[in-house]
């Protein structure tokens, strides 16, 4: 072999080079020159030159202008040329490129080349980057190759057209007979590529796979051959007799007999052959026994081959190569929903692959892990997922923290149990979890009701050791909020209790609040938890207040806006039930509450002038939904003209949705805007339908405009509104507007 | 374009995590973002050194220059902060690679989700086989200086993402006749080879 003198100069020329900037002077160099070169007429150098190109192509520079050059080599006669060229075309071109479709016409000349050796380089190019259009123009010449030449063509023909089927699936029609042919052939090649060629006919045309089922036999027939023949140098790999071979055609009929019993019958044997006979102790005898479980697992086998297969997964867990136990664990994954018996069976073993040191072992040991997590296992998996959570990977501790979460969501044997779990994966990886923990874990706390005192104190002793974990400490804000009086009695059934008094607390909600490591919300709970408690405490309450005033000028927006309403609320309300504790929650069937309705309160007792009526309207909601307990006017329906009477709240309010609320009242409204509300009660008894007719009229100085009504009921209630007579309220009572509201209760749902 | 890999960054969450790639089966389009024809044994083939330089790249499905680029570069940040007795195997994005050290190169193929990992291990070391058959101990610098020669017998090997030919002799064989028609005419036309 001659060397190539040139080019290898120009590489030691590279490489000599000691800074970037001098490698890409030499390049820029020896592109100009090539570039030249390439513009001149045809001279010996030729194949030289795109060499060298290619070869700064590989270290990453643009060599696009190579690829008309690539092309005139194709073309030329001589075989070094056209080697180069084609692998120029091959690196250079893909189908996207529009110079493809110019060697299309060398391609399908060189194909009918005496040379055999001709006739693989353009075999090779098309199936490396031939188009849609290029397989179209050509498949005929491809099926013509594969019937009637060499195995040494027979065989690049067969994977070529594996390509054009890929490529345009319909020519898969052309190649079903000859592929059929190929599988008698004795050579290797031969078979394996017509093996390739079935499985892809068959993976894309379930008709071609019906007509194929025919070959099990065959294929059944080929593989022991392999199995059991004596040493052939030829292919042998490590005392196993071409293993390349062996495992597609096993992949083969495992799409052969996938679903279908009489293929799968006709298997059987050669399977558990295989399984039994195969060496296990290098990788390439593992390789078919993994090939071999798939199938195995795949097709319709008898329970005894499947439990063999389990078997050897098992083995493979045992393997001390880390290779063997990761795919081990992967195949197990795909079978844990329909085995999951036999792969619970080896939950020990994969358990033990959680603390491996390799991170793909550790992923798939985790996956698995969680998979395998059940009702009777829980407490036990549990302990070890805990144990991984504080040593894993950064990178898999969400996805832990998520499947504790689950399977304590689903397996929990106890209350107690399941919020210890949570509460210790949010002090281990407390920054990892999702967004929905928090409300999640808030719900459940709520809904436990006997464990209110045990939860408090365990937060509260997490709460004073660390306050970084944003989800912990904004749990432990809400939960001391509102459970800080079981605090600070001092006595606790569960756990052993905090002494502590009411400034410590305040203390610790304070040192949230001001910390650095607490985001906007995490002071936002904070802020609320100690509003809350000035319900619940006794002696400190002016503290709570002057910690909420200075709030009222924090820079951010949202601790600004609580902390005014807070504010509000202590100089308007002796006895704030809003702040009470809340009761079981249903996070998906709580309606959206009208919080701004102490809003709107204070906004009308600061003395602000109320632009447009929204408290006396929700005043009239509370009636309308509350189903007419306090009737005003027992008076028939539509357009009575009683005369305006301030209209107070009810005391008692029905309706799950102002439970929240308390039992919240209302000022009661500025004389000045005035509502009735007449509707006819019988009538609503009789057709669950009420008929509402709401006036109103201003008796103040100024005139009111775009007055409008709003109204919302809940979903059980069909509220229909007609149009209102005007949106103007003249001064002085002059004139009035009147709106009917229908209100519908089909399922007299009270 | 050295891309020395940085190591302390090799476990990047978004790129071994990543699963949301479009599957095209049949045709493929040119759309933003990597997309893979479906059902190929093998999707690339890279070999590059311990200090980040590729040596030797064959793409079985067309992608773009700059995927290309940017599959190397990702290549080349996981398999290089592999610790020295890992697994073989890794997950990226929702294609499996198969990684192999022999002396300074690593070779690394990109597999389909049904692919088996052990046989693509095997591929690689009959590879290299061929390789040291044909150099006579081949060693990184062979490569180099010899690149196109790598192809070919790549080419003799692996055609279409797929195994061409499962005998070593048989390659060893074509690859010797291959030589000698290019250096016949060579001496009929009476210039170098290269």
């Amino acid at each position: 072999m001659s060397p190539s003198v040139p080019l290898q100069e120009m590489i030691r020329a590279i490489r000599s080079a000691r800074t970037q900037c001098e490698e890409r002077g030499v390049i820029q160099r020896e592109c100009a020159a090539i570039r030249a070169q390439f513009r001149q007429a045809d001279n010996g150098g030729r194949s030289h030159n795109l060499a060298k190109l290619l070869y700064v192509h590989m270290l990453g520079y643009p060599a696009h202008f190579g690829q008309m050059e690539c092309v005139r080599m194709i073309a030329s006669p001589r075989y070094s040329e056209k080697r180069v060229g084609y692998l120029g075309a091959m690196m250079l071109l893909d189908e996207k490129q529009d110079a493809s479709l110019l060697i299309t016409n060398s391609i399908k000349n060189d194909l009918s080349n005496s040379n055999q050796y001709i006739q693989s380089l353009a075999l090779c190019t098309l199936a490396c980057m031939g188009s849609a259009e290029m397989c179209r123009d050509l498949a005929p010449e491809i099926d013509r190759l594969l019937r009637a030449s060499n195995s040494y063509i027979k065989k690049k023909a067969a994977l070529c057209a594996v390509h054009i089927v890929r490529k345009v699936h319909d020519l898969g029609e052309l190649f079903t007979k000859a592929a059929r042919s190929l599988l008698t052939e004795k050579n290797h090649g031969v078979v394996h590529g017509a093996v390739v060629l079935i499985t892809e006919l068959c993976e894309r045309n379930s008709e071609t796979l019906e007509r194929f089922r025919k070959t099990v036999p065959d294929l059944v027939q080929i593989m022991k051959g392999l199995v059991i023949s004596g040493y052939s140098p030829d292919h042998d790999v490590a005392g196993i007799s071409d293993p390349f071979l062996q495992v597609r055609i096993l992949r083969l009929l495992r799409i052969l007999g996938r679903n279908n019993e009489a293929a799968s019958d006709a298997m059987n044997d050669l399977l558990a052959q295989v399984a039994t006979n195969t060496d296990s102790t290098k990788t390439v005898g593992n390789a078919v026994l993994y090939e071999t479980v798939l199938t195995v697992l795949d097709i319709k086998s008898e329970s005894g081959l499947r439990v063999l297969a389990v078997n050897i997964l098992g083995r493979f867990l045992l393997n001390n190569d880390r290779n063997i136990r990761y795919i081990a664990m992967t195949s197990l994954q795909k079978i844990v929903g329909t085995d999951h018996n036999a792969v619970q069976r080896h939950r020990g073993t994969i358990v033990d692959c959680l603390k491996d040191q390799d991170a793909s072992v550790k992923r798939r040991a985790l996956e698995l892990s969680l998979a395998l997590v059940s009702a009777s296992n829980i407490r036990s998996m549990m302990k070890e997922l805990l144990s991984f959570l504080s040593s894993c990977p950064p990178e898999l501790r969400s996805q832990t923290a998520s499947g504790i979460f689950n399977a304590a969501e689903r397996y929990a044997p106890s209350q107690r149990w399941h919020i210890d779990t949570i509460l210790h994966v949010l002090t281990t990886a407390g920054g990892d979890v999702r967004d929905e923990t928090v409300p999640n874990l808030i719900q459940l706390i709520t809904n436990t009701s006997e464990l209110h005192c045990y939860t408090v104190h365990k937060l509260y002793r997490a709460l004073l050791s660390d306050i970084s974990q944003q989800p912990l400490v904004q749990v432990a804000c809400w939960c001391i909020g509102e459970y800080g009086d079981l605090l600070l009695t001092g006595e606790c059934q569960e756990t052993e209790p905090v002494q502590v008094t009411e400034d410590y607390v305040l203390d610790v909600l304070e040192t949230v609040l001001q910390s650095h490591m607490s985001s906007p919300s995490t002071r936002g709970f904070a802020l609320t938890a100690t509003m809350k408690l000035s319900t619940r405490i006794t002696e400190n309450v002016d503290r709570i207040r002057s910690i909420v005033s200075i709030y009222g000028s924090c820079i951010d927006v949202e601790l600004q806006q609580r902390a005014v309403e807070y504010n509000a609320l202590f100089k308007k309300y002796d006895h704030m039930s809003i702040l009470d504790i809340f009761p079981e929650l249903f996070l998906d069937k709580v309606y959206s509450v009208k919080l701004s309705f102490a809003y709107n309160n204070n906004v009308q007792s600061a003395g602000l002038s109320p632009p447009l009526c929204g408290v006396s309207q929700v005043c009239d909601l509370l009636d309308l939904l509350g189903g007419s307990e306090q009737p005003l006017q027992p008076s028939p329906a539509l357009g009575s003209a009683a005369p305006p009477i301030p209209v107070s709240a009810p005391n008692t309010v029905g309706g799950d949705l102002l439970d929240l609320l308390g039992g919240l009242e209302p000022t009661p409204i500025t004389p000045g805007l005035t509502f009735t509300y007449t509707h006819n009660e019988l009538q609503k008894q009789e057709t669950g339908r009420l008929t509402v007719t709401l006036t109103a009229s201003n008796s103040t100085e100024s005139d009111i405009r775009g007055f409008t009504l709003q109204a919302a009921v809940p979903k059980s209630v069909q509220l229909h509104m007609k149009a209102p007579s005007g949106d103007s309220l003249p001064a002085r009572g002059t004139a009035k507007v009147t709106q009917m509201v229908v209100l519908n209760n089909p399922n007299k749902v009270v | 374009m050295n891309n020395v890999a940085t190591l302390e960054s090799a476990h990047d969450p978004a790129v071994s995590e990543s699963t949301g790639i479009l599957r095209l089966q049949g045709l493929i389009t040119g759309l933003q973002g990597f997309i893979w024809a479906a059902y190929k044994m093998m999707r690339f083939l890279l070999l590059f050194s311990r200090q980040g330089k590729l040596r030797l790249q064959k793409w079985f499905t067309p992608l773009t220059d700059r995927e290309k680029k940017k599959v190397i570069r990702d290549m080349m940040m996981l398999v290089l902060a592999r610790p020295p007795r890992s697994c073989n195997f890794l997950q990226w994005r929702d294609l499996k690679i198969v990684y192999k050290r022999y002396a300074s190169l690593y070779f690394c193929a990109g597999l389909e989700d049904k692919d088996n990992e052990l046989l693509a291990l095997e591929v690689l070391h009959r590879y290299v086989e061929l390789l040291d058959k044909y150099f006579g101990n081949v060693c990184e610098l062979d490569i180099i200086f010899n690149f196109e020669k790598a192809y070919f017998i790549l080419d003799e090997f692996l055609m279409g993402g797929e195994i061409l030919e499962t005998s070593k002799l048989a390659v060893g064989v074509s690859m010797e006749e291959a030589d000698t028609l290019q250096e016949t005419m060579e001496e009929y036309m009476s210039k170098p080879a290269y």
